[in-house]
């Protein structure tokens, strides 16, 4: 065999190591990411505990939309008293402490904190998930003039939550 | 690509085109930052803070570019054994990992007011965190032999094996609930952010890649004239 011939099988042999390599690892993660995929889940949907999915009196993340008009400031004046929905089914949530600004009817928002024996949701924290819609008020004003707004866009049409 | 494996005739080349990287940088970084900070609108949700956006995003793309070409270089070093491809991989080893650590810092300015915390452990942020962690373990690694071809084999094969955390930051925010807002930009069915907020935004992205491109032009020349120098010590020794 001449000298160059035999650098080049080297050559294919080093690259068919760096593929084989490369594919094991990826058929390697791509496994192991769906057997936790359950676990990478950062909230669970109002659907999820409805489905019984979530035991009671452990803490959890709770995910989903303000319902509009749901919510309400309790008497004490910082206890807030909301729903939280995915337009399937809805959980009524509990918070006490200050709100993120993205908070209003109708945003995404992420809650971590538990359910009590009577379903009610006490959240020690309130997160506001933001869409990945960007726009100047203008073009988002004009959408919704138009009609052309899609709901589940975010929805900055119903008013910022009585703060 | 043998053609371009010659340092001489590699350096030769970089030389000439600097120059055009490191004025194309200056531009399109100050007309991107004039129009991210003055000549664009403010978001209708987020307000002002929409501007961090500019400097995250960019950031974002540039530390998975980065470590895509560092895998690519590495497996070009292992397999054809490429007298460029260990260096190139080194040399942008540290630019990547300054750009990751951008990424995090601004992600967690902007997350503190709009979601209403500095971090959270959801599937997005913790994978640019490792794709830092790999960054720095590359840096760790490539200088913990006393043989540098050792320690440029070792690193080549770690960056390889890190390029499948990749795929997972892409596509995170799709694969599972994430608290971080899915992609705006390169997605199906075409870009959902305004016209206005999207200039600034590629002008940037643009800015950044030529500041790396001049960045690795730079740290490469210094790598080859380093080996000179290396050479020259161990024939005079």
């Amino acid at each position: 065999m001449s000298l160059t011939s035999r650098a080049k099988t080297a050559k294919r042999r080093r690259l068919w190591a760096v593929f084989a390599g490369l594919s094991g690892l990826g058929v390697a993660a791509a496994l192991i990411l769906t057997a936790f995929s359950d676990n990478l889940v950062f909230f669970h949907s109002p659907s999820d505990i409805i489905a019984g999915k979530v035991a009671p009196e452990r803490r959890f993340r709770l995910g989903g939309l303000v319902e509009a008009g749901s919510v309400q400031r309790q008497s004490d004046g910082t206890t807030m008293l909301f729903r939280i929905t995915d337009t399937a089914h809805s959980v009524t949530v509990t918070f006490k402490g200050v709100l993120p600004d993205l908070f209003r009817e109708g945003q995404g928002v992420v809650t971590e904190g538990m359910l009590n024996r009577q379903g009610l949701f006490i959240a020690r924290e309130v997160l506001a998930k933001h869409d990945e819609n960007y726009m100047p008020k203008e073009v988002a004003e004009a959408l919704k003039a138009s009609g052309q707004w899609k709901s589940g866009q975010g929805n900055p049409g119903t008013s910022p939550a009585p703060k | 690509m043998h053609r371009f494996a010659n340092p001489a005739r590699f350096q030769r080349i970089a030389r000439r085109i600097l120059p055009f990287f490191a004025g194309a940088t200056v531009l399109f970084i100050g007309f991107g930052l004039y129009y991210a900070l003055l000549g664009s609108p403010a978001d209708y949700q987020q307000g002002e803070t929409v501007r961090i956006m500019y400097v995250h995003v960019p950031a974002a793309w540039m530390s998975l570019f980065v470590y895509a070409s560092m895998a690519l270089s590495s497996a070009v070093a292992l397999i054809w054994r490429h007298p460029l491809a260990d260096l190139a991989t080194r040399a942008a080893a540290l630019p990547g990992a300054a750009f990751t650590a951008l990424c995090l810092a601004t992600g967690s300015l902007w997350g503190q007011p709009m979601w209403g915390t500095w971090w959270v452990w959801d599937a997005r942020l913790t994978s640019v965190l490792v794709l830092l962690f790999l960054y720095l373990g590359y840096i760790a690694l490539v200088d913990a032999f006393d043989d540098p071809e050792r320690g440029a084999k070792a690193g080549s094969i770690l960056a390889l094996v890190g390029a499948v955390n990749l795929p997972i930051i892409k596509f995170s925010v799709d694969w599972w609930n994430t608290l971080h807002q899915p992609a705006s930009v390169l997605k199906l069915g075409g870009p959902s952010i305004d016209g206005t907020m999207l200039r600034p935004l590629l002008l940037m992205a643009l800015g950044f890649t030529c500041f790396f491109v001049t960045l690795l032009l730079l740290r490469l020349e210094t790598a080859l004239l380093d080996r000179k120098i290396r050479a020259v010590e161990e024939r005079v020794s």
